[in-house]
C-alpha cells in the first residue's frame, strides 16, 4: 500500500489510474460478496477475508480520493470519472452526413457503430441513451442548443458530435466534444480527419476520435480502441496466432505453419510476435516480424520452449525450456542472446510474465509443490515467492500498474471437487484477490489491455473456447471472437 | 377322450393295411417292356489356369462339353457348350459346371486358388520390426498431474525396455500426453516431463538414450474426447511411436 501513496505524490496523472483500479476492485468485491450470499460458494474465512478487505478498499478509497482531490484537482472536479462513484454522462448522438456522395450513408454507419462502441466499452463514461435525445442533433458548434442537452431527460454533462462526409474521394470527419454545462467555454475537443472513404478507414476515425475523449475524460490514460489482440485460432483447421481489432473486427490470419502454435506475444513496440510452434524439432519460439510479414530468425534451443513473454522495453524475453532437461523459466536478450535460467528443481515452470511497470520481477506458474500454483520472483531469479494458497493457479498476467496479477485459479481442484477455472485479480502486495469471473464454463488466459481497465480471456461458457472481453471489475462482458475455437489472447501494449 | 383316441388309431392302422396289402398286389403284376436304351449321357470337364493367382490377377477358365443342351457354370451362369472365360475372383473359388442333355446330368468342378497381396504375403512369414513394435511396446499410464511414472506401470516400462534391447535397430519418439483439464501451457510443460519421464526410466533399463526422442502434445492431441476420468486416464499417457 506505501506504493500508492508513492504514486500520488510523484505525477498528477497517476493518482486517477491508482484509483480507477481500486474503484475497479472495490466493485469486485462487492459483486464477488453478493455472489457468496446468493451462492455460498467459499469457505467462511474467506468471506470475512473479503468483508475484511471491503472495508480496508473503501476506507483506502477516501483516503485517495482525499488525496486525489488536494494534488489534482482538476482532473477530479472535471470528470468525475474513476472514482466509482459516478461516470460523467456523455450524450453521443450520430454524426450528421455532410454532402451528398453514395458512399456516405455506408460509412457513416461503420463510423457511428464504432464510435459508440469504443465510448460504451471504455468503462470511463456513462452513455445517455440515445431515446433522451432531442429531434435535433448538432452536427456543426452552431448547431448546439445546450438546454437540450444540459437538463433532462437526457442531462448530458459532454457531448460528443460531428459530420461525415465524401467529397473528391476523400473522407473527411469532424467530431467535437463539448462541455455542455459549462456553456461559456464548451470546447473540449475539436478535431479533423480525412482519410480514403474506406469502412476500414472510417473505423479507424471512430477509433482515434474515441481514443482522444477517453484520454481527457479518463484521467490522461490512453484510450485502447486502436490497440489490437492477438490470439490462437484453429479455424484453418490447425492452431495458428491470429490478430484482430480490440473489439473483434478484422480478423485475420499471422502465422502459417500448418502445425500448432500456440501463445502468441507481441513485441511492446509492436514489430514482432514472438509464439511457440510445434517445429520438426520440437516445441521452438518463433518470431514473427509484423513490418516484414514473415518470420525473422531466433534460436532454435532444443527441449521444448514455450509461453516467451517480453520484458516492458522490449529487450529481453522469458520462456520456458526443458532444454536442461526440466522444465525451468529462461531469460534471453530479445535476439535470443544470453540465455540464463532462472529457476531450478523438478517441477514444470511456465508461463512468466514481467512486471509491466518496472520490468524487474517475473511471475510464473510451476508444479514444483504439486498442482501449479503461481511464484513471484526477481528478474534475475532471486527471492521466489509463492502467491496462491491453494487448487490450480496457472496463467498469470502483471497488470500495466505493476501492482495486480490476474490470473485463471480453480480454487477447489481434485477428485469430488467440481470446482471451474475463473479469472481472479490478486493485489501482489497483499496477496490479496478478488474474483472476477462467476459460473461461466472454463475461463483462462486473462490479459490486461494496455489501459489497465480491461481484460481480455479465454472462456468456455458459450459451449467452445471462445474470447471475451470484460471491465477489470468484472463487468461489461462481452464475446470477441464466434468462428472455430479460439484461446489464449494477447493484447497488445499500444 | 381315451376310447375316441383308440379308434381313430385303429382305424389308422386298418387304412394303413390296406394301402401295403395293394402295392403288395401291383408289384406281383408281369414286368413292363424293358426301356429303350437310353441316349448317350453328356461328359463336361473344366479346368483353370492357372489354378493359383495372387490378388488382383486373373486366370483362364476352360470347360469342354459333349451331349449336353444346357450348359452352366455356378456364378457365371449358362455359357456355350465349350469356351474359355477370364475371372478375377477376390477370394479363393471353386467353379461349378453343370451340364444337362437329354442322356442325363454331368457335373465338373475346378477350384482357383486366391492368395493375398504379395506384400503381405511377403510379411506374413516374418513380421516386421514395426509390427512387433506395435505388439510388444506398451503405452505408459500416468496419474492426475504426476509425471513419474506410477508403481503399477513399472512392469509395462520394463517389458518395452526388454523389447528395445532385443531390437537394437529400433529407434522410438516418446510422446508426453495430458488430459483436458488444466491450461494448455501447463498442460505441454507437464506432457514434456512425462516423456522424460519415460526415456529416463527407458535408458535406466539399458535403451540407449540417442534411440528415444520426446516431445509434448500437452492436451493438444487427445486419444479420447469425452470428459470423464475413463477418458482422461486414456489421455494421461506416455505414448511410443516407431521410428525407422
Amino acid at each position: 500500500m506505501s506504493m500508492n501513496k508513492c504514486d500520488l505524490l510523484d505525477a498528477t496523472y497517476r493518482p486517477t489510474i491508482q484509483c480507477q483500479v481500486i474503484s475497479s476492485f472495490r466493485t469486485g468485491f462487492t459483486r464477488m460478496d453478493h455472489a457468496k450470499k446468493t451462492k455460498s460458494l467459499h469457505a467462511p474465512t474467506a468471506e470475512q477475508r473479503i468483508r475484511t478487505r471491503l472495508l480496508s478498499s473503501i476506507c483506502l478509497l477516501s483516503l485517495l480520493l482525499t488525496l486525489a482531490s488536494a494534488s489534482s484537482a482538476q482532473d477530479w472536479v472535471r470528470t468525475g470519472s474513476g472514482l466509482g462513484v459516478e461516470k460523467v454522462r456523455l450524450a453521443v448522438p450520430d454524426f450528421k452526413p455532410s454532402g451528398a456522395d453514395l458512399q456516405t450513408t455506408g460509412l457513416l454507419k461503420t463510423f457511428d457503430d464504432t464510435f459508440w462502441n469504443d465510448l460504451d466499452n471504455s468503462g470511463v463514461v456513462e452513455l445517455v441513451s440515445k431515446s433522451f435525445y432531442p429531434l435535433q442533433v448538432p452536427g456543426q458548434p452552431p448547431d448546439v442548443t445546450f438546454g437540450l442537452w444540459n437538463s433532462p431527460p437526457p442531462n448530458a454533462a459532454m457531448l460528443a458530435f460531428g459530420n461525415l462526409g465524401v467529397a473528391a474521394g476523400k473522407l473527411t470527419v469532424q467530431g467535437w466534444l463539448y462541455d455542455v454545462k459549462n456553456t461559456a467555454s464548451p470546447l473540449v475537443i475539436g478535431k479533423q480527419y480525412s482519410d480514403v472513404p474506406t469502412d476500414d478507414a472510417a473505423r479507424l476515425i471512430a477509433h482515434k476520435f474515441a481514443d482522444e475523449i477517453i484520454f481527457r475524460l479518463g484521467g490522461g490514460i490512453p484510450g485502447i480502441a486502436e490497440t489490437k489482440i492477438y490470439f490462437v485460432s484453429d479455424r484453418s483447421g490447425h492452431k495458428e496466432i491470429w490478430m484482430m481489432d480490440y473489439d473483434g473486427s478484422n480478423q485475420r490470419p499471422v502465422s502459417h505453419q500448418g502445425s500448432i502454435s500456440l501463445s502468441p506475444r507481441i513485441s511492446p513496440d509492436n514489430s514482432r510476435v514472438a509464439f511457440s510452434s510445434l517445429t520438426k524439432s520440437g516445441w521452438e519460439i518463433l518470431m514473427y516480424s509484423v513490418e516484414l510479414n514473415r518470420l525473422v530468425s531466433f534460436p532454435h534451443f532444443g527441449g521444448t520452449n514455450l509461453s516467451p513473454s517480453w520484458a516492458p522495453d522490449g529487450t529481453r524475453l522469458a520462456f520456458s525450456s526443458s532444454r536442461g532437461g526440466h522444465s525451468e523459466i529462461y531469460v534471453c536478450d530479445s535476439s535470443g542472446a544470453n540465455l540464463h535460467a532462472m529457476t531450478t528443481g523438478r517441477g514444470p515452470d511456465v508461463s512468466p510474465t514481467w512486471n509491466a511497470k518496472t520490468g524487474s520481477q517475473i511471475a510464473y506458474v510451476s508444479g514444483s509443490t504439486g498442482l501449479p500454483q503461481v511464484y513471484t520472483m526477481g528478474a534475475d531469479g532471486t527471492n521466489q515467492q509463492r502467491m496462491t494458497d491453494q487448487g490450480y493457479a496457472v496463467s498469470p498476467n502483471w497488470s500495466p500498474n505493476g501492482q495486480f496479477l490476474a490470473l485463471a485459479w480453480t480454487r477447489k481442484y481434485g477428485p469430488g471437487e467440481p470446482g471451474s477455472s475463473d479469472i481472479y485479480l490478486m493485489d501482489i502486495a497483499s496477496k490479496q484477490w478478488v474474483q472476477l469471473t462467476h459460473d461461466g464454463g472454463r475461463n483462462d488466459f486473462p490479459w490486461w489491455a494496455p489501459d489497465g481497465r480491461h481484460i481480455v480471456f479465454q472462456s468456455s461458457r458459450s459451449g467452445k473456447e471462445e474470447i471475451w472481453m470484460m471491465l477489470a471489475d468484472g463487468t461489461k462482458l462481452h464475446q470477441l471472437t464466434f468462428t472455430g475455437r479460439n484461446s489464449q489472447p494477447n493484447w497488445s501494449s499500444k | 377322450m381315451k376310447r375316441q383316441l383308440f379308434k381313430s388309431v385303429a382305424t389308422a392302422a386298418l387304412l394303413s393295411a390296406i394301402l401295403m396289402l395293394g402295392a403288395c398286389h401291383k408289384k406281383a403284376a408281369p414286368p413292363p417292356p424293358p426301356p429303350p436304351p437310353p441316349p448317350a449321357g453328356p461328359t463336361a470337364s473344366i479346368s483353370v489356369s492357372p489354378d493359383t493367382i495372387p490378388s488382383g490377377q486373373s486366370a483362364t477358365l476352360t470347360w469342354q462339353t459333349s451331349n449336353a443342351t444346357d450348359v452352366s457354370i455356378d456364378g457365371i451362369g449358362a455359357v456355350q457348350a465349350s469356351g474359355t472365360q477370364q475371372v478375377s475372383p477376390t477370394d479363393s473359388t471353386t467353379y461349378h459346371l453343370t451340364a444337362k442333355g437329354s442322356g442325363g446330368t454331368q457335373e465338373a468342378t475346378t477350384r482357383l486358388t486366391v492368395t493375398p497381396p504379395p506384400v503381405t504375403q511377403a510379411a506374413t512369414p516374418s513380421p516386421s520390426e514395426e509390427d512387433l513394435f506395435g505388439q510388444n511396446v506398451k503405452d505408459v499410464y500416468f496419474a492426475y498431474d504426476k509425471s513419474d511414472i506410477p508403481s503399477d506401470q513399472q512392469a509395462v516400462i520394463q517389458a518395452d525396455a526388454q523389447f528395445l534391447s532385443q531390437h537394437s535397430d529400433i529407434n522410438i519418439t516418446v510422446e508426453g500426453h495430458c488430459d483436458s483439464r488444466g491450461s494448455t501451457e501447463y498442460n505441454l510443460a507437464l506432457g514434456d516431463q512425462r516423456a522424460s519421464s519415460v526415456k529416463s526410466a527407458l535408458v535406466a533399463d539399458g535403451v540407449s538414450a540417442n534411440r528415444i526422442k520426446t516431445i509434448s502434445y500437452g492436451k493438444e492431441k487427445p486419444f479420447c474426447m469425452e470428459e470423464n476420468e475413463a477418458c482422461w486416464q486414456q489421455n494421461r499417457r506416455g505414448h511410443f511411436v516407431y521410428q525407422k
